[in-house]
């Protein structure tokens, strides 16, 4: 299946030796340490500021995706659990927290940012044992910028009047918050941050393969003496997100997730009160013209599409070339790809690291061999993959037709499709031929065509000359079916204000 | 998908020539260029592959002096480091080669001889390049006469800064005609060049003009060798490799003082240039003080703990 592919400088000779082998010096495994995770055997969920039984006594098992072994038992919220947490988050939402001034808000969210980097080692660690993301990405991506959300939006908290909301813009209440497994901390402080800098109270509710880096983080609440009540975290699969979404006592959903199931939510909360900000899947488009600096271009492909395994909502999983420079840079791109370290994601020299979920994996593989049968050509990676866990060698098809369901659906894994255009125009129209619109790339040295890219993209980030660049500062969200509302920056704060 | 490639320097003819094949070079991008030498900076080198990295480290020194104090004494001592470093453990490898101004290279090859150690010189009015034509060339001359092996030239910034491509370029080519069988070392002195356009532009001209080497800086301004200078330039020579099937060195110089940031640019080469460039003969660390640490370093793998300074000669 694998075509392999030979990462050379160059072939002076034709005859297949390798001139320059990248990556010929080996590096030593360099593991980070399992221990400071410190691991719990079982975890509880945590409700009113502390860790309890959940009522069904229920648990379920969270795996290391990268050995299969199991990490820990984690608590599954029943609907009694469920709505205890509401009832608690709205206790404290009328009896506490709205009634708590905006600096002393700010206070605690800046005791949690401090807590998390204190403990970001910990975090780290856990983050990557549970998801099986590079120890490197977790370390100095995931729990930085985690930190980095809090004491943004602990910057907000007593500044709510100069946000451009009314001078005393409230709360809505209790906030039901529905996170995914791609970045497990980073998403639980993207919907803590803002919600609790402008006084709402929260019910948080992790994705099942991913929940202990959000329990760590209610010690975290726990030790930062937040008031009990104001965040609570349930445990639990689709069924218990679903408990989250119908109950009557939330005021507004926050969920960030799949497509088809951000439909469903949408659906359900449409006859009721509630609020609804739905942050969704993504096709999006890194669209390379050939004046790009062509070596920070092929990073930014690489980077847009194998950071995190590919498990990102805003990957750029579609590369659109000009056709004067595909073949160039279609060449680079498989020699950088073949560099990749793939394995051991708690090695410090590792690039790609496992897959999260046997069902992850198996849509991956589902729909990458959709593009061999409809007949692009498939260039894989020629790693060795570890025998146990799950993994997915970084692949990149080309000759891809924008008919192709490669070309089309979310696979949220580490494949790249790539298609060619011939002028700006034809680029934007394939670049906006989506049901999609959460992100897009723009590579050009031409600063004029980069706006012009951009002002007709229909999607809500576009990068130029750089790819998956995150900061609190900045708003993020999509359009379309990508969902709607925005986090982060001043424009996150609207989500949980009454406006 | 092809990955065939042109076998041979193109010939340039005109300074019309140079300038549209440079200005056909793709820009960098600073921000990205930046952000890729940080994450290769995480590399995590252990055990054997530190190990080996040292040694490897070692032998890419261009141990270097270049002081108006420079007496034949202070050469000979060098000399002996350079062959020894450590003279009571000979699997250390002698370094690439004893690096000084032209009056005392010969000196320098009375110790050295014939030795695998080679004898480097500066020359072409080193570090400013502020002289005729005629004066650097005989500077040249003069240091190759007198025995050495490797000419390290500067370039004329102050040419390649006002556009005047076309001189560069002909100093390059008459200096490495003088130089005869010894190799040519171009020094572009990026600190001075500042942009990485120009670091791209300037690598490429002095490829095309017959360098032997690239080289980033002299050590003696402000800025020194950067991990972005030779990211740049390492990038180049891949690049100019697969154009031409030429395979050309880089030579980091001046501020390269510490185990770490000697195996952070050895990483820059494995992932951007490959194998190819990871031995003395295509990548080499111009410096002093950078040997009695690696020195150090290597003690304390097979040890398991730090020694003192002391236990290794101040050369």
């Amino acid at each position: 299946m694998c075509e392999q592919t030979s990462s050379v400088v160059t072939d002076l000779n034709g005859d297949g030796r390798s001139l320059s082998q990248l990556g010929s010096l080996e590096y030593d495994p360099a593991p980070e340490s399992v221990a400071v995770a410190h691991v719990r055997p079982s975890y509880g969920l945590f409700i009113d500021g502390v860790f309890t039984e959940p009522s069904a006594h229920e648990q379920f098992v969270t795996l290391n995706p990268a050995n299969e072994e199991v990490l820990a038992t984690v608590a599954r919220a029943s609907s009694n659990d469920v709505d205890h947490a509401v009832r608690v988050a709205r206790r404290a939402y009328e009896n506490v927290w709205s009634k708590t001034s905006g600096a002393e808000r700010a206070k605690y969210l800046f005791r949690i940012a401090r807590l998390i980097q204190e403990r970001a080692r910990e975090l780290a660690v856990i983050e990557t044992l549970d998801n099986g993301k590079p120890i490197r990405e977790s370390r100095d991506i995931d729990i930085p910028l985690a930190a980095a959300h809090f004491f943004y939006y602990a910057g907000w908290a007593d500044k709510l009047g100069h946000a451009g909301f009314g001078p005393e813009p409230q709360p809505i209440g209790v906030a039901g918050q529905i996170i995914p497994w791609n970045f497990p901390l980073l998403m639980a402080a993207w919907k803590l941050a803002p919600a609790l800098a402008a006084g709402n109270t929260c019910v948080l509710k992790p994705a099942e393969t991913t929940s202990l880096s959000a329990l760590v983080l209610a010690e975290i609440l726990q030790q930062a003496e937040l008031p009990p009540g104001v965040a609570n975290i349930v445990t639990g699969d689709g069924a218990t997100g679903s408990d989250l979404v119908d109950h009557p006592g939330v005021d507004k959903i926050a969920f960030t997730g799949s497509t088809e199931v951000g439909r469903g939510i949408q659906q359900r909360v449409a006859s009721s009160h509630k609020r609804l900000t739905l942050e969704l899947g993504g096709k999006g488009a890194n669209i390379v013209f050939d004046d790009a600096p062509i070596d920070e271009m092929i990073e930014g492909i690489i980077d847009g599409i194998f950071f995190n395994q590919g498990h990102v909502c805003c990957a750029g999983s579609r590369l659109l070339v000009q056709e004067t420079v595909a073949d160039e840079v279609l060449r680079r791109l498989v020699r950088r790809m073949e560099q990749l370290r793939v394995g051991d994601p708690m090695d410090k020299n590792t690039d790609v690291g496992a897959i999260n979920s046997a069902a992850q994996l198996a849509r991956i593989e589902e729909l990458t061999s959709y593009g061999e049968s409809e007949g692009a050509t498939r260039y894989t990676s020629s790693c060795t993959l570890p025998d146990k866990g799950y993994w997915f060698a970084p692949t990149v098809f080309a000759n891809v037709a924008q008919s192709h369901r490669i070309a089309r659906d979310e696979i949220f894994g580490p494949v790249l499709s790539v298609l060619t255009f011939r002028t700006p125009e034809e680029a934007v129209v394939k670049a906006n031929n989506t049901n999609y619109g959460l992100a897009c790339g723009v590579w050009s040295e031409k600063g004029s065509r980069a706006l012009w890219v951009a002002q007709r993209l229909r999607a809500g980030v576009i990068w130029a000359n750089t790819y998956n660049r995150f900061d609190p500062s900045s708003p993020f969200g999509g359009v379309r079916e990508s969902g709607f509302g925005r986090e982060g920056g001043r424009h996150g704060l609207e989500a949980y204000l009454n406006v | 998908m092809s990955f065939g490639v042109a076998s041979a320097v193109p010939s340039i003819t005109s300074e019309t020539e140079l300038r549209a094949r440079l200005s056909g070079l793709s820009g960098v991008d600073a921000v990205g260029l930046e952000a890729r030498c940080a994450k290769l900076a995480t590399r995590s080198l252990k055990k054997a592959t530190k190990l080996t990295a040292i040694d490897l480290a070692i032998s890419m020194v261009d141990l270097t002096t270049l002081e108006g104090a420079d007496t034949p004494e202070r050469v000979r001592s060098l000399c002996a480091k350079a062959l020894r470093p450590d003279p009571r453990d000979l699997t250390v490898p002698s370094v690439a080669a004893v690096c000084v101004y032209p009056d005392l290279v010969a000196h320098a090859r009375t110790v050295l001889g014939d030795s695998s150690v080679a004898v480097a010189s500066v020359a072409t009015a080193f570090p400013s390049g502020r002289a005729s034509m005629a004066v650097k060339l005989l500077d040249v001359a003069d240091a190759v006469d007198a025995g050495a092996h490797e000419i390290d030239m500067v370039i004329d910034r102050g040419a390649f800064l006002s556009g005047r491509l076309g001189h560069v370029f002909e100093e390059i080519v008459a200096v490495k005609e003088t130089c005869g069988a010894a190799h040519l070392k171009v020094i572009l002195e990026t600190g001075e060049l500042v942009t990485y356009d120009n670091i791209r532009r300037a690598s490429w001209l002095a490829m095309l003009a017959g360098a032997d080497f690239i080289k980033t800086s002299t050590g003696k301004v402000s800025v020194n060798a950067t991990p972005q200078a030779a990211l740049v330039m390492l990038e180049a020579a891949r690049d100019f490799a697969e154009a031409t099937g030429q395979l050309v060195g880089v030579k980091v110089a001046g501020g390269v003082r510490t185990t770490k940031d000697a195996l952070r640019y050895l990483v820059l080469v494995n992932e951007t240039a490959g194998s190819a460039w990871l031995t003395p003969e295509r990548f080499r660390f111009g410096a002093s003080s950078l040997l009695n640490d690696l020195l150090m370093q290597r003690l304390k793998q097979r040890r398991g703990s730090y020694v003192r300074a002391d236990e290794f000669s101040g050369d």
